[in-house]
């Protein structure tokens, strides 16, 4: 394991910032730290910087504690959410004053910046300001800035946060493309779980300061572990009581998480259902939002409001239309136990073929590969 | 539409008849009674000894306090602003008492600890009998220099402190996490920002010490030496005779000469310290976004 928290505690003041934390992250990775505001991400990525110092437990950079580190020795490049760009130095004298401070010759120093600056896209902006940039610009000094010393770990906090979301695509790309390309172990921050989804190798979900879930982006979304995970990530819609959905019975959870997967919805002369048509049941259609590149439907099914996607090559529908609905699968929480049911009709019945992995993933319920 | 046009209008009327009375009048006619016995009359009385020497301890004491407060300033909007430690409330509203209590309070408490009976006195003397010097406080220039240094030394660190505070930490945690040391990220990251603020907070810091009278009186009783401008003013026009009062005139013109002076640095700087303002809040807009 090239980083390792081991029950790494942090308080401010009365505040219990982060809460027993253990990680493990391997070399050449992208990690992203994904949860909602105020739990604890980037007091994480503050203490593995050594900005902050751990109350108790171990943080181990490359198989050496480095508790009692100064921040340089620990060799990371960290790029701040709002950059903290040198707003007194041109382009040039940011990414080169990490290498001034080694006292590296002003040739390669001169080397180094130019190679940065080609990486980054940034060639001929060196005499700039950043006041002078535009923010994808300003991101890309900090990546160039923080890469400049050639850290063995680059952190990034919220690296997205300041930009607008078209620009915000690319570069989630971008940076996904260079940091491969670099080969750099790689930790950033984020609350967005399309971005994290996007960008990542690996996901660390945190909530309250601890750590809820981690794993593959697929892992995260397919298996939610806890029942914070299961709402945070995918588009969840809340259901108290499914006995009204045909193939599933009540049992003994607190409520059910349905995501617009989960649920089916096609008109009664669809023959592309036709095999499965006597296990669904009827919904009328409440409202349509179209979403760029799909509709989003929500629909009432005997008085509970499920929501599903609907791609835009299918035929046309309208508010207040009857659909034939079947879900697929939920997801039912008790206390913080997450538990996924299938639809009973679709696991009993013998689907083949083709057919059958277009209603089921794989005989175990979820997903086969 | 028309009513809020009134409106405007009257508030400017009121607030130029009110500036004109209260300011511009009062010192139009010091300008005036200072030329009132011709021009020969006006240089003459600045050509006293008493003036030379009260213009001399003036600079000096300015200089001194302009150094030792900026200094001092810096040191304490550091403190302030980038450590947290028990008794930082206490310590930033007794950085303020200055601007609240007399000045001639300040002379008085410094009479209190280096006069005649003062606790502090016995110190003093020692000092003087091992080393030999003769270092006198009270009714001497060192005491004239403390007594203005109380009375100013908010002002650099008052200017400072919003600037760092809205400037934040993350530069300096940037450089300190590529290794720079503490000196070095205050010289190339902190100072930077702070430069114009503190050019500022020297130009208020100066404007105050070349005016004050109250503490100072309290300190200093003789004149042609330990009396600064304001002093002399004092003495010249407490003088009584027709000359000596329009010399009192000519002395206060100066004064009114030097603050118009650092008036005009004060607006070129405050021009300045705004726009490094609007950056700032500029990058507070990206951060909310
Ligand atoms: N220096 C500090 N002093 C006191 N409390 C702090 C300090 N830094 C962080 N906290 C508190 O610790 C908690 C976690 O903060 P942190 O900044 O790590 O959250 P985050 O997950 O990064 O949130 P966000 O997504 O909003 O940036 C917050 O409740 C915050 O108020
Ligand atoms: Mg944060």
């Amino acid at each position: 394991m090239y980083i390792e928290l081991k029950n790494v505690n942090k308080r401010f003041g009365d505040f219990q910032a982060t809460k027993d934390i253990s990680l493990d992250i391997e070399k050449g990775q992208l990690v992203a730290l994904l949860g909602p505001s105020g739990s604890g991400k980037t007091t994480i990525l503050r203490m593995i910087a050594g900005l902050e110092m751990p109350d108790s437990g171990d943080i181990v950079i490359d198989g050496k504690r480095v508790n009692d580190i100064p921040p340089v020795q620990r060799r990371v490049g960290f790029v701040f959410q709002n950059y903290a760009l040198f707003r007194y130095m041109t382009v040039y004298d940011n990414i080169a004053f990490g290498l001034d401070i080694k006292k590296m010759d002003k040739k390669a120093i001169k080397a180094r910046v130019s190679e940065l600056l080609e990486l980054t896209e940034l060639t001929g902006l060196e005499k700039r300001y950043p006041n002078e940039l535009s923010g994808g610009q300003r991101q890309r000094v900090a990546f160039a800035r923080a890469l400049a010393p050639e850290p063995g770990l680059l952190l990034l906090d919220e690296p997205f946060a300041a930009i607008d979301a078209k620009v915000r695509k690319e570069l989630r790309q971008w940076l996904r493309e260079m940091i491969h390309k670099v080969g750099i172990t790689s930790i950033f921050v984020t609350h967005d779980q399309d971005e994290a989804v996007e960008v990542a190798d690996q996901i660390i979900v945190t909530n309250n300061g601890q750590i809820e879930q981690s794993g593959t982006p697929f892992d995260i979304y397919k298996l939610p572990q806890t029942a914070f995970v299961a709402e945070f990530v995918g588009n969840p819609v809340f259901v108290k009581n499914y006995n009204c959905l045909r193939g599933f019975t009540d049992g003994d959870y607190d409520y059910y998480i349905i995501r617009p997967e989960f649920v089916e919805a096609f008109k009664s002369d669809n023959i592309h259902f036709k095999e499965i048509i006597d296990f669904s049941q009827k919904g009328i259609i409440k409202d349509i939002m179209f979403c760029g590149n799909m509709l989003q439907v929500s629909i009432d099914v005997a008085g509970q409001e499920v929501v599903t996607h609907r791609s835009m090559e299918r035929r046309s529908i309208s508010v207040g239309e009857e659909m034939n609905v079947i879900i697929y699968r939920v997801f039912a929480v008790s206390g913080n136990e997450v538990t996924l049911l299938e639809n009973s009709f679709l696991k009993e019945m013998d689907l083949t073929g083709r057919n059958r992995e277009k209603y089921l993933y794989s005989d175990d319920g979820y997903f086969a590969g | 539409m028309s009513k809020k046009r009134n409106i405007k209008i009257l508030m400017i009327i009121i607030s130029t008849l009110f500036v004109l009375l209260m300011l511009v009048f009062p010192l139009a006619s010091v300008l005036v009674n200072s030329f009132s016995k011709g021009l020969e009359f006006y240089f003459n009385s600045l050509k006293t000894e008493y003036f030379f020497s009260a213009l001399g301890l003036t600079c000096i004491v300015t200089f001194i306090t302009v150094i030792v407060n900026s200094f001092f300033g810096i040191i304490a909007s550091y403190l302030l602003t980038r450590y947290s430690f028990a008794g930082k409330h206490i310590l930033a509203t007794l950085i303020d008492i200055p601007f609240s209590i007399s000045p001639v309070i300040a002379g008085l408490a410094f009479i209190m600890m280096f006069g005649r009976l003062g606790w502090a006195t016995p110190i003093i003397d020692t000092i003087n009998s091992i080393t030999g010097w003769n270092i006198k406080i009270v009714f001497a220039i060192p005491g004239v220099v403390l007594a203005t240094i109380f009375v100013t030394f908010p002002f650099v660190s008052r200017e400072i402190i919003p600037v760092l505070n809205a400037v934040g930490t993350d530069e300096e945690e940037a450089a300190a996490i590529m290794g720079a040391s503490g000196f070095t990220i205050f010289r190339k990251i902190t100072f930077p920002h702070i430069k114009w603020a503190l050019a500022y907070g020297v130009v208020l810091c100066s404007a105050r010490a070349i005016g004050e009278f109250g503490a100072v009186n309290a300190l200093s009783k003789t004149r042609g030496m330990t009396f600064t401008l304001p002093l002399e003013i004092d003495a010249l026009y407490l003088s009584g005779s027709s000359d000596s009062i329009v010399a009192a005139y000519a002395v206060s013109s100066i004064l009114v000469l030097v603050s118009v002076i650092l008036l005009v640095i004060r607006n070129i700087l405050e021009y300045r310290s705004d726009r490094i303002k609007i950056s700032v809040e500029e990058r507070a807009e990206i951060k909310e976004d």
